[in-house]
């Protein structure tokens, strides 16, 4: 056999739609596209004439999984041209309503989406019908989450409460107490679920990453920061486009990034975990050092331990910001609009979300540029299922084609938001 | 008393996916359920139906029928229908995750609307707008 060729037209158990093509001649991989088809391109041409009031509701539809993690990068890109900082109390809520997005996001990939590839399962739905207390424990922490994006942000799903300045409303003080009781309970599941995936049956497999994520003074950096690399690059967001440049690969609609001229860096769990995990809180380190996990990660397939520990510390940051919550004198800061640019980025669950904004006097974006972490991660994971790919060509092809749907799993990609269709196929040619 | 919960799918943005939330604003405020719009989350799916006597779940559908072709099937008891739907876990894959983990309703009524067009952006294509009548009726003669 000297050609072969895999084609997974719909991953499973990846956000969204997309497919996988490999090729390989001759024991050499000479091709690899991961297809993705990604919405961003059509909200930025939707965004261009509307007021600037308007992107954070827009944006957050781009997301089932991660609204807020649109709000917040749209919002602040927005204040950054406004000239108005959203600090105290306000900013506390944001991070609030982040944190809840992170513990949804997570739960449901850890639980649903990535245990069954550990567990010998081809679905969640396959684990739940074996270890449905395990299942219902991910279901829970993941409600602890919805609940908590449910008190600040309005709704779970597109949170309707943020607006560029703050929020429409700020919860009181005893709207937030049912939640803190319920995210008590998720933080004791969450180091629950710190041992047990740490105790999954890794393969050994390491790679030389360039991690990329922002960074904070003053927090495991989520909701703003500078932009990091692990080589040691920093810069303010407002440098994002001289050093992040996109460009279309004809097998995809997404745009493939290149950091300073150079393709395949790695943002996500891995990568703030590497680049901030000593900002990670008391309780989180304790419970990363009884597993003996060091501060940095470079196994994908661990990247399910990472997100357990980042659910722990969301929980346990946003207990403690409920703890010390005073309801702000007024929901919002004012923002009147100029002309302008701004940036604006944040820490989605899956990784760094910029987003570009110009606007014209009026108000009105005259421009719009959205570069969310799958784009960025594309060929990073191209590169994953190469490595994977190319010692294994002797497998049969259906294995083979499990073993890069699983690679493609490590990294959660949100290929795209949200057709109720998806088709899977797999062939020879 | 009997608890009825009436679910609509969809997303705005893709065209005759919308259709389910479209039949949920239709019936917002009736009395005799609760109505509820699932933006593809699966689990707040399973967790609206827990403990209902009655779930009926409106989604759009892509099999090849001529668009507007309204179906209803018995959700608890149809064949699984396969991959589909957002964010990794389908409809189907929901009724079943409910099923392993008995939290399924006492009824589960599916109504589909064959969709035409799913592109981004696009609105709500005649004949399946022309369709919410029709499925707001058969809604109220099954709760």
């Amino acid at each position: 056999m000297t050609h072969k060729t895999i084609r997974v037209g719909g991953l499973s158990r990846v956000e969204g739609e997309g497919s996988l093509f490999i090729q390989a001649r001759q024991g050499r991989i000479t091709d690899v596209q991961l297809n993705i088809y990604e919405p961003p391109r059509f909200f930025e041409a939707l965004l261009r004439g509307r007021a600037y009031t308007e992107p954070p509701d827009i944006t957050a539809r781009i997301c089932g999984i991660c609204p807020v993690a649109y709000q917040m990068s749209a919002c602040q890109a927005l204040e950054s041209i406004c000239d108005v900082t959203v600090d105290g109390p306000l900013r506390d809520l944001r991070l609030l309503l982040y944190y809840g997005e992170w513990i949804e996001s997570h739960a449901l990939h850890i639980y649903l989406l990535h245990a069954p590839d550990f567990l010998g399962y081809p679905s969640g739905v396959a684990m739940a019908a074996d270890h449905r207390d395990l299942v219902e424990r991910g279901l829970a922490l993941k409600k602890a989450g919805n609940e908590l994006v449910a008190a600040v942000g309005g709704r779970a799903i597109h949170p309707i409460n943020v607006r560029v300045g703050g929020f429409y409303r700020a919860p009181s003080k005893r709207e937030l107490t049912p939640v803190a009781e319920r995210l008590r309970r998720a933080r004791d599941a969450a180091v629950a679920t710190v041992r047990w995936v740490a105790g999954f049956d890794f393969p050994d497999i390491e790679h030389d990453y360039r991690f990329l994520a922002l960074t904070h003074p003053g927090e495991y950096a989520i909701l703003s920061g500078d932009v990091a690399t692990s080589d040691g690059l920093r810069f303010p967001i407002a440098d994002w486009p001289s050093h992040v440049v996109e460009e279309h690969l004809p097998h995809s609609t997404a745009l493939h990034a290149r950091l300073d001229g150079v393709a395949g860096y790695l943002t996500g769990p891995l990568a703030r975990y590497a680049l901030n995990s000593p900002q990670l809180s008391g309780l989180t380190r304790q419970a990363a050092a009884e597993i003996g996990f060091g501060p940095i990660c470079r196994n994908p397939y661990q990247s399910i331990i990472v997100r357990a520990l980042e659910t722990l510390h969301a929980c346990d940051e946003a207990l403690r910001l409920i703890d010390d919550y005073i309801e702000p004198d007024r929901p919002f800061v004012p923002a009147e609009p100029r002309a302008g640019i701004g940036h604006g980025a944040s820490e989605a669950p899956r990784g760094t979300l910029y987003h570009r904004y110009r606007l014209d006097a009026e108000g009105l974006i005259a421009e719009a540029d959205i570069v969310p972490p799958t784009a960025q991660n594309q060929a990073r994971i191209e590169d994953d299922l190469r490595a994977l790919a190319e010692p294994r060509l002797a497998l049969p092809t259906a294995e083979l084609a499990a073993l890069c749907e699983r690679a493609v799993r490590n990294h959660d990609p949100c290929i795209s938001c949200s057709a109720h269709f998806l088709d899977l196929h797999i062939h020879h040619d | 008393m009997t608890r009825t919960v009436v679910i609509g799918i969809g997303n705005d943005y893709r065209g005759d996916d919308a259709i389910g939330l479209a039949v949920a604003r239709l019936l917002r405020g009736v009395t005799y359920a609760e109505v509820v719009e699932n933006g593809g989350d699966p689990i707040a799916l399973i967790d609206a139906w827990t403990g209902a006597d009655l779930a009926i779940v409106i989604d759009a559908t892509r099999s090849g029928c001529p668009p507007g072709t309204v179906t209803v099937h018995d959700g608890l008891h149809a064949e699984p229908t396969g991959h589909g739907s957002t964010h990794a876990l389908s409809l189907a894959d929901a009724i079943e995750l409910g099923r392993a983990l008995d939290r399924l309703p006492a009824r589960l009524v599916v109504i589909g609307i064959e969709g035409a067009d799913f592109t981004l952006g696009a609105p709500l294509s005649p004949p399946v707008e022309a369709t919410l009548p029709e499925i707001a009726r058969t809604i109220e003669a099954t709760a």
